[in-house]
Order: structure tokens, then C-alpha cells, then sequence
């Protein structure tokens, strides 16, 4: 499968005028790849999940295409999508575990939602008790309510419902958020396994959560105030990340291992613009250290090396104090934050 | 972060301009208002206008509308309107003080039973259904029984003790709910008492339920008044609508044909009640933005 | 500076109250000034059951809580007031914290009217402007807006504010960061650091390994309202003995190691019971693994005998 996103622009309507969410996003996913989406509250990762499958009334696409597997998605249409919805692309909605009926067993709420698609549920139930082992859950699960199940288990058989038609892509908005540390690692393995067992063909998984992408995704878009900053192979991003926003980001998670009194980390001072009338240029402008007079004109998201995106003036500087990992090149360079992450980068 | 709370939190910036923006424009606020006000108006400048004892016999005897007295006269020559207006202002008074009355005991036990809960919420509730289920019609019928002289506080009396369960459901509902916001655990960590609490924390954040509320109670005190004057358990001095309705169908204004003797007070009290029940829906969309329309 | 001794809490639920529910199983340990614990837990098991009867937002049923050498348990009315001079709590959603019909400034009204009656109205401004200060706000930025017109961070950094104008000597960090963006995250963290070095002790009850690992010198982990290992935060994450802790270590997903497939290497026998054998199954009891790091049964957890 292949999907091309194109320039995409999705805005809210409301009373105050219209909130750009998403301004402008390119990317492409190959077949059997797993792409994180990461970003803060607000950068616009959600409304990018949610309009390749369904914009509801106050979402209107301003601009834009969305190309899978060759087929021009009608996304702005709501009634044409439905032939695409859940059969060739489907979604795990943020709070999906919370949005069961709980008045329904879990076996004949899958019954219901597959017959609705033309699909007899005695047919597919053998391959639905088949990946309910595979991901953990006895078939007796079809027999209980919501309410009888644990987060993790939920989570895990929304996974299985929603894949059950085989998509060829499937879009999962914070599905380990709202979980313990024991059931996140066997839902986002499970979601490896899925991906390995070719029931789905690639994958958009939509976090706040960084560390959980980097075990299990194969590449990494970060998104800005509704624009991607940067997007490449995950140990890439890792290790040469080549945005100010990108490298600020991944210096200041704590891993196991880094402790107060020796490795003091550091956050990005500020707060991500409102989307209402964001600003013009670069939209990390306000809160850069590197930021020059250049940026107050838009960077393209340029790509900089094979599979290496980036929007960023001066993607090539960043890189290069990168390389340079010690402190005496720091103040020839002369940035603080570039010290944080350098020392960052070398512990 | 979900576009919704993108769009929220942009959104709640303008709320108060927001609400004022459909409380202008919204049709049902503004014509149930206006029905308001415009009954108001006649409750308060109609007696200036006749002044004088509402039941005197005035007039020829059963008149139809003229000039001089525009709702007609009743069998016994007394002015309708005069009876009218001064009703008015029996109604609105008995469904103000029994509507407040009401409110009053509903919240009290509703904010009690929903701040404190365990023990005392059980056993608040337990009372207040009991005096749910309790027919008021009937414990009515048996205290004015025994009662020889009635007036209109007495009657507000009555219905504010029988009909404050439903509020305190319902506040106790939505007490409960905020009660578990982490503002009332950082207020009580802030050496803040209880009963401060729910006055200036829980209270305010609830003002608009509250005041809907109590339209409701006001709407449904002045019909309960109505019907208990109706069937002659009313006041025994003085005038309202529904006394005059009660006059009316026993002195057999229908058969004879006086429709200017029921019809005013008919409508009147179907208007004032119908109105506040509208002013109700029409405010809780503003207040409620998931009900618009739109 | 404060200790818990076998603190218990059992909640009666259901019609009348005729089952009961343990949240919180005889738990013990103690915070000094100047340093900060972890309580860590996943969800029920009783972290923040632990932090709201420290607050008294909730009652205790078993065992004893003691600040100083008061029995937090009984302060009542104006002792219970001074209580909240020298102990305070931070909560989990600062847009839940704040009351969000009323300016942020509310919140410091609340204490002013109980604590600071004395002061001038100048003298109050300044020093609200002083504590903003020591979390990196500006008060003429902040204190004028409704709490939706502020971020989450801002928010949380404010009521640590709050905290630390009440000359708090003990916080209770209840998920503080857990709803706050991965940037600012760190520097509520940080804050942290700050009222340690001031000598404040710190309950930071969390969830996530790795946070706990950053700022804490002593870590409680915490399993369906028991202690299954404690000591000093270095020794058990270097050295996890107990199966959950082990397991919690293994499934936290770092960002320098992929996720093996190697499964844990087993744990070993109870220590426990290796050191007494004859020991009651189930009992509270910490057997030491090392100096400052102690383990308690390895089924304790599960309510069977081991």
C-alpha cells in the first residue's frame, strides 16, 4: 500500500474565525511502515488522523489531497468515504476503550459492525477468536461486557475490531495514553504484531509519547502548530535530528537512567502559538534559540537526506553541532540550547 | 489534545459574549420574556389603574366587554379586569414565594446530600423521596380541611413543602459531580469550611442550573396554586386567577355564555406558565451549547 | 519530618456499606526534609489514596500519620488549619485545580483571607509577585486570566506558587506532570529540584519510572496497596529484586534500548521467606537486600501464601 498526503489544510469553524489545525502537511508512507506521529497538545496530530478517515461538521478541508494505494481520497465527502472507512482505512479513535456500550456484549457489538459493512459475522468469526489469542484475550471475551474487561484488554480488542476487515491502513490516535506501564508495551507490540502478521499494512500511530514510537516505529513525523517539523527513520531522528524543535524535544524526556543531580535537562521555554491567527513564518520562531531573521519566512519541508524531511532554515547548522559533541564547539557556536542538547546527545 | 478542545479553548474566550449573542437573538428567550413582562406590567399598573377592592360589585351585572370595563362584569357586577389584574398579582406572588420556598429547601438538601454524601446522603435522600412519593393533592385536601381561613402565604407555604424534592435531586446531582473537581480538594487544603465551600465554590459553577431551577419551581408553584384555587383550596379573602376560574364555573359562566369571565384567566395563567416553561428551554440552549441547533 | 506506620484504608462500598474494599494495606515509610520520594504505582494501587489522607482529604482507618510528632489523624479545626501552613498538596489537572469561573488569583485570595489577614494590600501583591517569580511567572502576565487562557504548565506552576507562599516545609506531587506537555514537563520537574534544594520534603507520587528515577533519592513502589520493594532510588533501579518491580522495569520503554524479547530473568526465591521461613504468608514484613533498599514477599501482592 502507499499513501500520499499533499499539502493538506484542515480548519475548524468556529465563532472567532477558523482555527488552522492543519496547515500544509506532505508526507508519504510505504507499504508495511509504521510512522509515529508525535507532537504536543494543539500541533494538530489528532485532526491529521481524523481527517484521512472521517471530518465531522466543523471540520472543513481548505486544501489538499490524500492519495491511497493510487485512489484520490474524497475526504471532504462524508458519504463517499463510507466505502473506505474501516475496509481499506480504518482508525482507533482517541478514548475508543471508553466509548463501548456498555449495555452490549462485546461479541454482538462486533456482530453489529460488521454486518453493517456486508460481512457475515459466522464467517469472520474464526479469524476474529484467531487474532484475539494472538493478541492475548481468550475468545470468552465475546461473552462479557465492557465494564468486565481491564484498560489494556479493551484497548487490545477495540485493536482487533478495528482491524478485522484487513485494512491497508490503520490510523491509532493515543491508544497507550490512558494505560499502565505493563499494558502499554503488550498493546503497542501487539501493534507491531499486526503490522508483522500483514492484517494491516502500515500504520499512522498518533502520540504525545516519543519513547513508546521509538520501539516500535519504523520512522518519525513531529508535528508543529499544525505543521511537520521534521520527519525521518526513528533512529535517525534519534540520533541527527536536524530541527531545533526535534532536538529541544527529545532532550528534555528523562529515560531511565538520567537523574537530577547529574544531568540537569531542560524544557523549551514558551508556549505553541494559538492556532486562530498563527504567526506568519516559521511557526517555532517565537520560542528558538536559533531563530534568525530568515525565519520569518515559511521553511519548505525540504528533504535533506534519502527519507530525511525538514523544515527549518537552518537544518544543515543543526546537524553540524550535532557532529561537534563537546562543549568548547558550543560557545564557538554560541547557543545555549545547543549546549543542552549536545550534552544531551552525549550522555 | 482533541481538535474539540483546540476549538474549546478557543471558543470559551468569547462565552460571555457568546451568551449574550444568542440571549439576544434567541427566539424562544425573547418571546416567552416579553409574555413575561408583558403580565407583569398589567399585575403592577393595572390595580393603580382600578384602584379599590377587586370583588366590589361595581358594575351592571354580567356585562359583556365595553368601554368602560374592558374584561366585562361578573354575575355579581364586579370588574373583571379589576379582578384580573389584581389577580395577576396574587399569582405571580404565590408562585414567586412558593417557587423561592421550594428552591431554598431544594438546596439546601440537595448541596448537603451532594457534598457530603455516605451517611447523610442516604439518609436525605431517603426523606426526599418520601415526600416524593407523597400525594400532595391529597395531604392538601386534608390540611385545609382543618383550616378555616386560608391566605395566599399560607397556600406558598404548602406548595414550597411539597414540591422541593425534584430540586434537590437535581442539585444533588450536579453537586455531586463537582464536589469531585480538584478546586474543592485545593480549597479544602486552603484551610476553606464546608460550608464556604459550597457557597463560593461549588454554588457559582452551578448558577445557571440553579437559576433555571428555580424558573421551573416558579412556573410550576403558580400552576399548582392555580389548580388548588380551582378546586376551591385556596385562599378564602382576596383574588387570584384561578379563584376566578373556580367563581366562574360556579356561577356557570360557560352555559350562560360569559366567556369574558374564564378566558382572561385561562389564558393568563396558560401564558405565564407556558412562557417560563419556554424561557426554561430557551435558556438552557444558551447555557447548554451542545443543545443549538446550529 | 513526616512518617507513615502501617497506614491503612478500607472503604465500605455497595448498599448500606456491606463490602468492603482495601485501597491501602499497612504501609510504612517516612520522608526527610531536603529529599524526595517516589511513590510509585500503577493505577489501584493506592498512590493517591496515600496522598489525600497525608492532606486529610479523606480519613485514615488503620495506622498512624505523623508530622513532626503530631498525629496528622487528629487535627481538628485550627490545628488542622496550621497544618495546611506547613503541608500542601499539588493535584494531577491544574485546568481541574482551578475554579474556572474565577481568575487564577483566586486561589491566592483563598489563602490570604485564612492566613495572611495582616498584611497590607501592597504587602500581599508583593509577595504573590515573589513567589511567581521563584516559579518563572510574571504576575502581571498571569494573575488578571481566567484558567483556559493559561497553559497547563503555567497552571501547575502556579499552584506550586501557592505552595510555596504558604512557606509549605511538605508538598504532596500528586501526578503533577502527567497532563503536561513533554516540553514543560521537565521544568515543573526541575521546580521540584529547586524546593528540595530549599529543604521542603517531597512526596512526588507518580506513575512513570523514568520521572521517578530523575528527582527522588528514595523510591516506595507500590502494588495493590502494598509496598513490594523500598530504598534508595539508585539501589532499586539498578538492582530491582522483586518480580513486579522487575517487570515494571523491563516494560518501561526507553529511549537509548528497543524492548528485548528475552523474557525477565527469573527473580529467585522469596527473600522473605528465604530469610524466615516459618514466616506468616502475607505479613507486611521489608526483609533487607542491601543497606537502604528492602524487599517484602514475593506474593504479597497477590494474596496467596508464598
Amino acid at each position: 500500500m502507499s499513501l500520499q498526503v499533499n499539502d493538506l489544510r484542515v480548519y475548524y469553524r468556529t465563532l472567532a474565525g477558523d482555527v488552522k489545525a492543519l496547515d500544509g502537511v506532505t508526507f508519504e508512507i510505504a507499504d508495511g511502515e509504521i510512522m509515529g506521529l508525535a507532537g504536543e497538545s494543539g500541533c494538530g496530530k489528532t485532526t491529521l488522523g481524523n481527517s484521512l478517515v472521517r471530518l465531522d461538521g466543523r471540520m472543513k478541508l481548505v486544501g489538499g489531497t490524500v492519495t491511497l494505494d493510487g485512489v484520490s481520497l474524497p475526504i471532504a465527502d462524508f458519504d463517499e468515504m463510507r466505502h473506505f472507512r474501516y475496509r481499506d482505512i480504518s482508525i482507533i479513535p482517541q478514548y475508543a476503550m471508553s466509548a463501548l456500550n456498555p449495555t452490549r456484549k462485546i461479541g454482538k457489538m462486533i456482530g453489529e459492525l460488521v454486518e453493517s459493512r456486508d460481512v457475515r459475522y459466522r464467517e469472520i468469526r474464526p479469524e476474529l477468536e484467531r487474532r484475539l489469542s494472538l493478541v492475548g484475550l481468550g475468545v470468552d471475551v465475546l461473552e462479557r461486557y465492557p465494564i468486565e474487561l481491564s484498560g489494556g484488554m479493551k484497548q487490545r480488542m477495540v485493536m482487533v475490531v478495528s482491524t478485522l476487515l484487513d485494512p491497508s491502513l490503520l490510523i491509532a490516535d493515543e491508544i497507550t495514553s490512558a494505560l499502565d506501564v505493563s499494558s502499554q508495551k503488550a498493546v503497542a507490540q501487539a501493534l507491531q504484531s499486526f503490522r508483522d502478521h500483514k492484517f494491516v499494512r502500515s500504520m499512522i500511530v498518533v502520540t504525545h509519547d516519543v519513547s513508546i514510537l521509538y520501539q516500535i516505529a519504523d520512522t518519525l513525523a513531529v508535528m508543529y502548530a499544525g505543521r511537520l517539523a521534521e520527519k525521518a527513520a526513528t533512529d535517525v531522528m534519534m540520533e541527527r535530528a536536524r530541527h531545533p524543535y526535534t532536538r529541544l524535544l527529545i532532550a528534555s524526556l528523562p529515560e531511565v537512567g538520567v537523574r537530577y543531580d547529574e544531568t540537569r535537562l531542560s524544557g523549551i521555554p514558551g508556549t505553541p502559538p494559538s492556532l486562530l491567527n498563527p504567526p506568519t513564518g516559521c511557526r517555532f520562531r517565537d520560542r528558538c534559540p536559533l531563530a534568525i531573521e530568515k525565519c520569518a519566512e515559511e521553511p519548505p519541508f525540504v528533504e535533506v537526506e534519502p527519507g530525511h524531511s525538514v523544515a527549518c532554515w537552518r537544518s544543515a547548522e543543526v546537524a553540524a553541532a550535532g557532529d561537534a559533541m563537546t562543549v568548547g564547539a558550543v560557545s564557538a557556536v554560541g547557543d545555549a540550547a545547543i549546549a543542552t542538547v549536545a550534552n544531551r546527545t552525549v550522555a | 489534545m482533541t481538535g474539540g478542545a483546540i476549538v474549546a479553548s478557543t471558543e470559551s474566550v468569547g462565552r460571555r459574549r457568546e451568551i449574550l449573542y444568542f440571549a439576544l437573538r434567541g427566539k424562544k428567550v425573547l418571546i416567552s420574556s416579553s409574555i413575561l413582562i408583558f403580565f407583569a406590567v398589567i399585575a403592577v399598573v393595572g390595580p393603580l389603574i382600578r384602584p379599590g377592592d377587586p370583588n366590589a360589585f361595581v358594575g351592571p351585572l354580567a356585562a359583556p366587554p365595553d368601554g368602560q370595563y374592558w374584561f366585562g362584569t361578573t354575575t355579581f357586577g364586579q370588574d373583571v379586569f379589576a379582578q384580573f389584574a389584581s389577580g395577576l398579582r396574587a399569582t405571580f406572588t404565590a408562585g414567586l414565594l412558593g417557587g423561592s420556598i421550594a428552591a431554598l429547601i431544594g438546596m439546601v438538601v440537595g448541596f448537603v446530600a451532594g457534598y457530603r454524601g455516605g451517611a447523610i446522603d442516604e439518609i436525605l435522600s431517603m426523606f426526599t423521596n418520601i415526600i416524593l412519593v407523597i400525594p400532595t393533592l391529597a395531604l392538601l385536601i386534608v390540611i385545609t380541611a382543618y383550616l378555616s381561613a386560608r391566605g395566599i402565604f399560607v397556600e406558598a407555604l404548602f406548595i414550597g413543602l411539597t414540591s422541593w424534592p425534584w430540586a434537590a435531586r437535581a442539585i444533588r446531582a450536579q453537586t455531586f459531580s463537582l464536589a469531585s473537581r480538584d478546586f474543592v480538594d485545593l480549597a479544602r487544603i486552603s484551610g476553606v469550611r464546608s460550608v464556604r465551600v459550597i457557597f463560593s465554590e461549588i454554588a457559582p459553577n452551578m448558577s445557571s442550573y440553579l437559576f433555571l431551577t428555580f424558573i421551573l419551581l416558579f412556573g410550576g408553584a403558580i400552576l399548582i396554586a392555580a389548580s388548588l384555587d380551582f378546586i376551591g383550596l385556596g385562599p378564602t379573602e382576596g383574588t387570584s386567577l384561578g379563584l376566578m376560574m373556580y367563581n366562574a364555573v360556579a356561577w356557570s359562566a360557560l352555559p350562560l355564555g360569559m366567556w369574558w369571565w374564564f378566558i382572561p384567566p385561562g389564558i393568563g395563567i396558560t401564558a405565564i406558565v407556558g412562557a417560563l416553561y419556554v424561557l426554561n428551554v430557551g435558556l438552557d440552549e444558551i447555557f447548554n451549547p451542545r443543545l443549538r441547533e446550529s | 519530618m513526616l512518617t507513615l506506620d502501617r497506614v491503612s484504608k478500607v472503604y465500605h462500598v455497595g448498599a448500606f456499606g456491606g463490602k468492603t474494599l482495601t485501597a491501602v494495606r499497612e504501609v510504612s515509610f517516612t520522608v526527610a526534609p531536603g529529599e524526595v520520594v517516589s511513590l510509585i504505582g500503577e493505577s489501584g494501587s493506592g498512590k493517591s489514596t496515600i496522598g489525600k489522607m497525608i492532606l486529610r482529604l479523606i480519613g485514615i482507618n488503620g495506622g498512624t500519620i505523623t508530622f513532626g510528632d503530631t498525629n496528622v489523624a487528629t487535627l481538628r479545626g485550627d490545628a488542622l488549619r496550621d497544618y495546611y501552613h506547613e503541608v500542601q498538596g499539588v493535584f494531577q489537572d491544574p485546568f481541574s485545580s482551578c475554579n474556572p469561573i474565577f481568575k487564577v488569583d483566586h486561589i491566592f485570595s483563598l489563602i490570604r483571607g485564612i492566613y495572611f489577614r495582616a498584611l497590607s494590600g501592597a504587602e500581599w501583591r508583593a509577595k504573590v509577585a515573589g513567589a511567581l517569580e521563584a516559579v518563572s511567572l510574571d504576575s502581571g502576565q498571569v494573575l488578571h486570566k481566567y484558567p483556559h487562557q493559561l497553559s497547563g504548565g503555567q497552571l501547575q506552576r502556579l499552584l506550586v506558587a501557592r505552595a510555596l507562599l504558604l512557606d509549605t516545609k511538605f508538598l504532596v506531587a500528586d501526578e503533577i506532570i502527567s497532563m503536561l506537555d513533554a516540553s514543560t514537563r521537565i521544568d515543573v520537574l526541575n521546580l521540584l529540584g529547586d524546593l528540595k534544594a530549599r529543604g521542603l520534603g517531597i512526596l512526588f507520587i507518580t506513575h512513570d519510572l523514568s520521572l521517578g528515577n530523575y528527582i527522588s533519592e528514595k523510591t516506595v513502589i507500590l502494588r495493590r496497596g502494598r509496598v513490594v520493594e523500598m530504598g534508595q532510588t539508585s539501589k532499586v533501579f539498578s538492582n530491582p529484586t522483586h518480580p513486579y518491580t522487575r517487570m515494571l522495569i523491563a516494560s518501561v520503554p526507553q529511549l537509548h534500548k528497543r524492548w528485548g524479547n528475552e523474557s525477565i530473568v527469573d527473580a529467585g526465591p522469596c527473600r522473605v521467606h528465604a530469610a524466615s521461613p516459618s514466616g506468616s504468608a502475607g505479613s507486611a514484613l521489608l526483609v533487607e537486600v542491601e543497606p537502604d533498599h528492602s524487599v517484602a514477599c514475593f506474593r504479597i501482592d497477590e494474596g496467596v501464601p508464598c
